[in-house]
């Protein structure tokens, strides 16, 4: 296929563009494959808008008289206006970019298309392989090994090709396993913690159905995980009720007559629909400036958001207490094993693990417990809070993982190397990328669209000296100690950043950001100098 | 002195609690836990105390503070917790400003340094910045003794045309005599913040003299014929007063006014709405929903936004329309004095400098008599005078340090230990209602300023990010009053629960940085003086001798970066605050758990309990 094709009308004059917090602008208007280009006439402040068309959530267009006008509405939150004069421009551009932004086929995204303009120091797809990352862990225990009992995504389509899992259980006892759990995703490591040697895994739900089966090898491979006299505890992400009517449909949970050795906590995390209204909500109270206050409290309230971050920081609280606190390893799981669960055992790292809280660690962190764990980001990230198809399987699980994060960074400013701005940037690639990190739902389909070969990994980019620097958190300090957030309602706050990010100026804020930094790289410079000369003079005395 | 007493924490589901003992002393209760930690409660900032019924462990006591603190004591022995019962009743409820703690409190300071420190903030200093007196503003000897308004203060500005027979005439129209005068003058725009109380107009009643001094206040003003008044309350409570012989202007009497009613509730929906937030605060185990329910239900953003609007309304018609304004409620004392305030701040960069701050708390609050002993509940009185007006106030300067984060030469500290002092009753600034009953009292004979101690220790409440030519667009601040701007305040209502906010403080951090920076491009200074000495010294010797020939093992020495370690951050800021689970809600949930674990579970039975 052609982009042409879809494209009728590639440019349009005199448009009028109106953007969030700032004034309109005329300009001229092109539709590329992948971008909406703006450019204003005005030579003396020449302003460019490059909007990747996977970008867009939704477009609305409205006509007075041969004027058209049409509303965008982006994954990022931004809504912006286009005034086109004459009535079959307007009409043309807006089918071709309805067309352009809803493309099916994976392989015409804009990644597969990009061509990076900056030097590549590393790779980014072989930063984080699975082999690299468990040479810290062989080194100091050898309780468990890599298996590529998945090699070829036959065992689990959703699993990595390679997996952590306790060395006392063999490959063909894993399959056993895989077959007792939904999706074949079988318990498999998640996080070591060095301190004590307790471990988080995670998998999915057993499959005990109605009769309560049960699986040896599943019973023997989560043992194998205790040391000798110690419990477990089993965080099931769902309620007690929604994980029993799971066993209507062959599901179900572990139950203590075969699993005397573990503990279940049932937390509810909510997912799916119920996710994706309660940010639809958000947005729609954060987007009316006009609400009075006694509106706005009831809205934000009624969006449920905050009350999904405290339940999930909750969680995952609890299980980096039971870790660190009680010393008892968990395994964490809810239905599927690819939304709850990940934010759970990704979080509760943050928490427990000082290198989780760097740059690098966090982009492990997001490639190991999100990526490669198979969280299915095409299907939760096709379409943001101004979607209309309600398709059943978006949900924006990952930006509310995000935002916990978020509000661990709030509470901990100087433990993390990275800055509220990664974060956005995270959550922007996630929605619309020229990258290919995000495409695809799991690794297996990744492969087959050989998106290593194919496309530039956000890594890549990211970890270039040049866009780096942008994402440092001036104040960190690292800190090895674990982070133990509050989660009152007092303590967690709508992040702003992501939420009112359009809706109110922020160049107030950004300079006294600029003003801190500067106060931080003064204090660097003068304690530099101050060595020196004691050196200096430190010499001189010494002579 | 009674031993074996327990802390409880107020927010711990099981009940969590240090143990250790309380003392009564004449000023302050104290309690020192086993590990020494010490707790110290001003009887004068105890606003209730509470006994519960009897429980096993003992007998609960529970004191709420104003300023947000509040205690939970289990007393083992039901006579003690009474005895103590009974002596905080008393000695929280003074019965005459003679014994407040003011009277009594000694910093151990020179005499001279106490006069001195009450000559800080002089008000008609304050006034002569604005520019007035000048040919259009005159200083009004009228109300020299007190004859004409109480709670005036003695100087009053008022227009140059405003003879004296139109300040009596227009004093015995208004409530409590409080007629239209100065609050703040902008020079450049040569228009007035003017306040006052409510005129006595009832259904129709006029009084030509009050006409007069308003249109006195209009001509005072060559820029703009017409001038804004405004009437702080909403307009059904103020159509309400007119049955009661009060009310509000009648546009037709008076010539070149624009009416506009702001309606900022009053002192009663105030109190009650902070009592509703007070108790959403304190629930145990509060959920997000229940939290925000409540904060919208107690109507106290709502307030704090009402207030802001009315400042932003006086600010506009006064920066952009070149208009006077005249600022009213009912008495002019609670609602004018935030509103003329907050305008001023807005308008005027010097108050929002440290010592401004205290200028206009001085000129708008005390010297314009806001009854800061009723509304603060310094004596034992009408528990209906008691309101959080001033509370409110300083909220919202607040909110407008969030949104200026570089406007400011003071931090949130600042304002905490201001609304600290505001009820500890330990300086005389705040006693009484008004500068003559202060004058009675003799506080400035007798008690110590406030101002000249924050002064003192202005480090602490210095905004490292201050910037003050930050922009000339920022004389005047424009603050966005979208509902999502205002923010639950919680380092002034859970000022005392460490475990609720950010374990690691950029403020404190930053400030440290500042300070230390000062101290660092001292060192330097000090340190090139020392090598630029040692230089000279060593060109006077011979040259074989000089370092650089010197073999390169020498020039840095094993030894040297244990004598000259490197600058140590201040460690006390960085460190985690209660990096410990048990400071955190969740925990209690294990906690409980771990405890009760039976050797063999029922399925169902061991399921309730974990889902509890």
């Amino acid at each position: 296929m052609e982009f042409a094709e879809l494209i009728k009308t590639p440019r349009a004059d005199n448009v009028v563009l109106h953007q969030p917090l700032s004034q309109a602008l005329e300009g001229t208007l092109c539709l590329t494959g992948h971008h909406l280009i703006f450019s204003s006439r005005r030579r003396d402040n020449a302003e460019e808008l490059w909007l990747l068309h996977s970008n867009i959530d939704s477009i609305e267009k409205r006509f007075v008289g041969s004027l058209g006008t049409i509303i965008i509405k982006c994954k990022d939150l931004r809504i912006i206006q286009l005034d086109i004069p004459g009535m079959e421009e307007c009409l043309n551009i807006a089918n071709s970019i309805e067309a352009l932004s809803t493309l099916d086929s994976v392989t015409l995204m804009y990644p597969f298309f990009y061509r990076p303009m900056f030097e590549i120091v590393e790779d980014g797809w072989r930063s984080f392989l699975p082999e690299q990352e468990f040479g810290p862990l062989s080194l100091m225990t050898t309780e468990w090994r890599l298996s590529y009992v998945n090699k070829e995504f036959s065992v689990c389509p959703s699993y990595p090709p390679v997996v952590v899992v306790p060395e006392s259980v063999n490959d063909e006892e894993l399959r056993k396993v895989a077959m007792f759990r939904q999706g074949g995703r079988f318990p498999v490591l998640s996080y070591y913690h060095t301190k004590n040697k307790m471990v988080i895994m995670r998998s999915s739900q057993p499959l005990t159905g109605t009769n309560g089966k049960r699986c040896r090898e599943d019973e023997k491979l989560i043992n194998a995980t205790l040391r000798h006299g110690t419990r477990g505890y089993i965080i099931d992400t769902r309620s007690l009720n929604i994980a029993q009517q799971a066993r209507a449909k062959g599901g179900g949970f572990e139950q203590e007559v075969h699993y005397p050795l573990w503990r279940r906590i049932h937390k509810c995390i909510e997912r799916f629909n119920i996710l994706q209204e309660s940010l639809i909500k958000l947005v729609e109270a954060c987007n009316d400036q006009s609400h009075n206050m006694d509106r706005w409290l009831s809205k934000l309230e009624a969006s449920n958001w905050l009350t999904h971050v405290k339940e999930t920081l909750t969680t995952a609280c609890l299980v980096a207490q039971c870790i660190d606190r009680e010393a008892t390893s968990v395994l964490v799981h809810g239905t599927e094993g690819t939304d709850s669960t990940l934010q759970v055992t990704s979080l509760a790292q943050i928490i427990l693990d000082p290198r989780c809280r760097t740059i690098r660690g966090f982009e492990s962190l997001v490639t190991r417990e999100w990526l490669q764990a198979g969280h299915p980001f095409q299907q939760r990230c096709a379409q943001s809070a101004y979607s209309n198809s309600k398709q059943k399987w978006e949900a924006p699980v990952f930006l509310l993982f995000l935002d916990c994060v978020w509000q661990i960074l709030r509470q901990f400013p100087c433990s993390f190397e990275f800055n509220e701005q990664f974060l956005i940037m995270l959550f922007e690639h996630a929605y619309a990328s020229q990258f290919g990190t995000f495409l695809g739902n799991n690794e297996n389909e990744r492969s087959k669209l050989k998106l290593p070969q194919k496309t530039m990994s956000l890594w890549s980019w990211v970890n270039s000296p040049e866009e780096l620097k942008k994402f440092l958190n001036p104040l960190f300090e690292a800190n090895s100690l674990v982070i133990w957030p509050s989660v009152a309602p007092q303590s967690l706050l709508l992040w702003e950043g992501v939420f009112l990010r359009w809706n109110r100026p922020s160049k107030h804020l950004e300079e006294a950001q600029k003003e801190t930094i500067r106060i931080i790289n003064v204090n660097k410079e003068l304690q530099v100098k101050v060595n020196a000369l004691r050196r200096q003079l430190a010499e001189l005395e010494t002579n | 002195q009674v031993e074996q007493v327990k802390l409880l924490d107020r927010f711990s589901m099981s009940n969590k609690s240090v143990t250790g003992t309380l003392y009564l002393t004449a000023t302050h209760l104290l309690f020192i836990d086993s590990s020494q930690r010490e707790t110290w409660i001003l009887h004068h900032h105890i606003a209730v105390v509470e006994k519960l019924p009897l429980t096993t462990s003992g007998c609960p006591l529970v004191i709420q503070c104003k300023n947000f603190r509040v205690v939970h004591f289990v007393i083992p022995r039901e006579r003690d917790c009474h005895d103590i019962y009974n002596s905080l009743l008393q000695l929280s409820r003074t019965a005459k400003y003679e014994e407040l703690y003011a009277f009594s409190y000694n910093p151990k300071q020179k005499e001279t340094e106490r006069v001195k420190g009450w000559e800080l903030i002089d008000l008609s200093e304050e006034y002569t910045r604005m520019g007035v007196p000048n040919a259009n503003w005159q200083l009004s000897d009228a109300n020299r003794d007190y004859k004409i308004c109480e709670t005036y203060p003695r100087e009053l500005y008022v227009p140059g045309t405003a003879s004296k027979p139109i300040i009596v005439g227009s004093s015995k129209f208004r409530s409590k005599g409080r007629f239209p005068v100065l609050s703040y003058y902008h020079k450049n725009k040569e228009a007035a913040i003017c306040r006052c109380s409510q005129p006595l107009s009832g259904f129709s009643a006029r009084c030509l003299e009050d006409e007069h001094m308003l249109q006195a206040i209009s001509k005072a003003n060559p820029l703009n014929r017409y001038m804004y008044v405004m009437d702080t309350r909403p307009k059904l409570n103020a159509i309400a007063n007119r049955a009661a012989g009060k009310g509000y202007e009648n546009e037709d009497n008076y010539s070149n006014i624009r009416f506009q009613f702001v309606g900022i509730e009053n002192i009663h929906v105030m109190r009650s709405s902070l009592q509703k937030l007070l108790e959403v605060c304190g629930t145990k185990d509060l959920s997000v929903n229940d939290f925000l329910s409540g904060l919208e239900s107690s109507g106290w953003l709502r307030h704090i936004k009402a207030v802001l609007d009315a400042a932003v309304f006086l600010v506009k018609a006064i920066a952009v329309e070149s208009a006077s304004v005249l600022v009213h409620c009912s008495d002019g004392w609670d609602r004018t004095s935030q509103v003329c305030s907050l305008g001023a701040l807005l308008l005027d960069s010097y108050y929002r400098t440290i010592k401004g701050f205290m200028v206009l708390i001085e000129k708008d609050w005390i010297s314009f008599g806001h009854k800061f002993s009723d509304r603060c509940c310094q004596l034992d009185g009408d528990p209906k005078e008691i309101s959080p007006v001033f509370t409110q106030f300083l909220e919202s300067v607040w909110n407008l340090t969030e949104q200026f984060p570089q406007a400011f030469e003071y931090n949130e500290a600042f304002l905490l230990q201001i609304h600290e002092h505001v009820h500890s009753c330990q300086f005389g600034n705040f006693l009484g209602n008004c500068q003559k009953e202060r004058e009675e009292l003799k506080v400035k004979e007798k008690t110590y300023s406030l101002w000249p101690f924050l002064l003192n220790e202005q480090k602490k409440y210095r905004n490292p990010l201050y910037n003050p030519d930050f922009s000339p667009e920022l004389t005047l601040l424009e603050p966005n009053t979208a509902s999502f701007n205002f923010k639950f305040w919680r380092n002034m209502y859970h000022q005392f629960d460490r475990s609720m906010h950010p374990r690691q403080s950029v403020l404190n951090l930053i400030m440290n940085m500042n300070e230390q920076n000062k101290q660092l491009e001292e060192d330097i200074k000090e340190l090139e003086a020392k090598i630029k000495q040692r230089n000279g010294q060593l060109d006077a010797v011979p040259v074989k001798e000089c370092p650089r020939s010197a073999p390169p093992a020498l020039k840095t020495p094993p030894c040297f970066k244990k004598q000259q370690p490197l600058i140590p951050v201040n460690d006390a800021v960085r460190t985690i605050e209660g990096s410990n689970t048990a400071d955190n809600r969740y925990s209690e949930f294990v906690e409980e758990f771990s405890k009760a674990e039976p050797a063999v579970v029922s399925l169902e039975y061991g399921v309730a309990r974990m889902t509890c």
